[in-house]
């Protein structure tokens, strides 16, 4: 699967999502939304559709062909997973609907653990998934939220997160990178100084999954969730990494069937793992589309993605110093992927809308960081995010379009 | 409140040929219509939107219901001056009766007001379709 001959070449891989072949009101589409979900190119389509076609079938129980070939590819795909971000074990994978699913598990688990007195450590960079689930929790447990702040550059405040850390901080969650402003944590890090107090370390994964190269046995994290609508695959589906020794008491979350060992009317004994934290019939047409789409992302030169991914950032800031009253909102050193802003006098809703008559797709608003947003004093960005089938032309397109969207403005 | 009147609207987009040019109208719009002064935007008259935040301020005068809209963002504000300029001035039968979605049809304006669109003016409509209800009872 990871064995691959030759690369996909980076200037034609636009060619391989059909739906970025399309025109909007007139001109060719331009997707810089990626942060909130990126396109599906025609393989993970593929995968999903031949699943439907060739072998639909519920997974594990069946005593037949159809459900057999369904397990191999839904399991074989768990493979695929544990490979990708070099889990030790397939079983520490845990399927999910995606990553607001996989937190709200440790959420819950953990929950039922914390006392009053125990603390839960994030960060003023949240995205509401890794940030309400951990408050949520505190307030039904006793236990209290503490918030590592940032600088105004967006990058986290590093002396006052080990400042807050201590005996009674049981579990840190911070996010990979920011969807709002694109800063990369070093979490290798930061999860090294928490695991030194014995604390448990989820890291969100949702926008750093796609830029390749997670190994969470090197971060050393005890969960790193990830979604794979993220990652070039299908929505609804998405995964918690754990630690086996931490994840084979794990608090259960939904029951049901598939996650139990032994039932009677009164009680009910849980599976091994990963069963029996996947109630339910799983998401088998996502579980396989996502295996699909780390195989397609397998093939690309993540050297070649990496270099590819920092060009395209690197000259949206230098192009936008062209632009009287445009400030980029989030300048941490270390940034991938997202390009934040705000235009003076101009409001992100209407920049995003003229955009859109353009043809440009971005996200305006408070990018589900209300929080942060107040943080940093502003109403909410514009913002532009990138992913491999990006190009140059594209950024450029970006600033005619947003010149013209000043100049109507004005 | 100087409004041009819903007919006029439609009269002044449809001569325009391109969306540059409708977008500017509703630019310009915007920028006319009279704002909410800061102590006016309190929390009571926000009408939920996604985006932008839309305040809006209504009372009854000699038979008609009176309007004034404001949001943080200037083509929503163009939006809410096409809106008003439809119910502004009116009676609650005529507001209730007036035909809101072929308005913004004939505007070529439809998708702002689909219930997708997250800029609250449906949601507008709705609160000014509710508070003629209300005078109506």
């Amino acid at each position: 699967m990871t064995a691959h001959t030759s690369h996909i070449d980076m200037t034609t891989i636009g060619a391989e999502f059909p739906i970025l072949q399309q025109k909007i009101e007139g001109n060719p589409l331009v997707y810089l939304d990626n942060a909130a979900t990126t396109q599906k190119p025609l393989a993970v389509i593929q995968a999903m559709t031949d699943y439907y076609m060739q072998c639909n079938s519920n997974v594990h129980r069946g005593a037949h062909h159809l459900a057999d070939e369904a397990t191999r590819r839904y399991e074989q795909a768990r493979d695929t997973v544990a490979a990708f971000i070099h889990a030790a074990d397939r079983s520490e994978v845990i399927w999910t609907s995606g990553t607001t699913e996989a937190i709200n598990i440790v959420a819950n688990g953990i929950a039922q653990r914390l006392k009053s007195g125990d603390e839960v450590l994030v960060t003023e960079m949240e995205h509401h998934a890794n940030l309400v689930t951990w408050q949520q929790a505190c307030l039904r447990s006793g236990a209290t939220l503490k918030v590592a702040p940032i600088h105004d550059n967006g990058a986290l405040d590093t002396e006052a997160f080990s400042a807050l850390l201590s005996e009674k901080t049981k579990l840190v969650a911070l996010p990979h990178v920011s969807n709002a402003l694109g800063t990369v944590n070093p979490i290798h890090s930061l999860t090294q100084q928490a695991k030194a107090y014995g604390a448990l370390v989820l890291i969100d994964g949702a926008q750093g999954i796609a830029h390749g190269g997670v190994d969470v046995q090197d971060i050393g994290c005890d969960f790193y969730a990830f979604s794979g609508h993220k990652l070039f695959g299908p929505t609804g589906v998405g995964v918690l990494w754990g630690k086996a020794d931490v994840l084979q008491d794990w608090p259960v979350w939904q029951t049901g069937g598939e996650m139990i060992a032994r039932v009677t009317y009164q009680e009910s004994t849980w599976g091994e793992l990963p069963n029996r934290l996947e109630a339910g019939t799983p998401n088998i047409a996502g579980v396989i589309g996502l295996a699909a789409a780390i195989d397609w992302f397998n093939r690309l030169d993540l050297a070649a993605v990496q270099s590819h991914e920092r060009a395209l950032l690197a000259y949206a800031t230098e192009q936008a110093h062209s632009i009287d009253g445009l400030r980029i909102v989030g300048t941490a050193p270390d940034k991938i992927g997202v390009f934040s802003f705000i235009m003076q006098d101009s409001h992100p809703a209407d920049i995003g809308f003229l955009l859109d008559k353009q043809g440009v797709a971005i996200r305006t608003g408070s990018h589900c960081a209300q929080p942060l947003m107040q943080r940093l004093g502003l109403p909410g960005t514009a913002r532009a995010s990138f992913s491999v089938y990006n190009t140059l032309e594209e950024v450029d397109v970006l600033f005619v379009a947003l010149k013209k969207a000043q100049q109507m403005l004005a | 409140m100087n409004l041009p009147s819903h007919q006029e609207i439609i009269e002044d987009i449809e001569f325009f040929d391109d969306w540059e040019q409708r977008y500017q109208y509703i630019i310009d719009l915007g920028k006319s219509i009279p704002k909410l002064e800061p102590q006016q935007k309190n929390d009571e008259l926000l009408v939920p939107g996604c985006q932008s935040k839309v305040w809006l301020l209504s009372h009854v005068e000699d038979g008609v219901l009176k309007f004034q809209a404001d949001s943080d963002a200037v083509i929503v504000n163009g939006l809410l001056a096409i809106v008003l300029a439809a119910y502004h001035n009116q009676t609650a039968a005529q507001i209730l009766a007036f035909d809101i979605d072929g308005y913004f049809k004939a505007l070529d304006l439809e998708r702002h007001i689909s219930p997708t669109r997250g800029n609250g003016l449906r949601a507008i409509v709705g609160k000014i379709q509710a508070l003629a209800k209300q005078q109506q009872a």
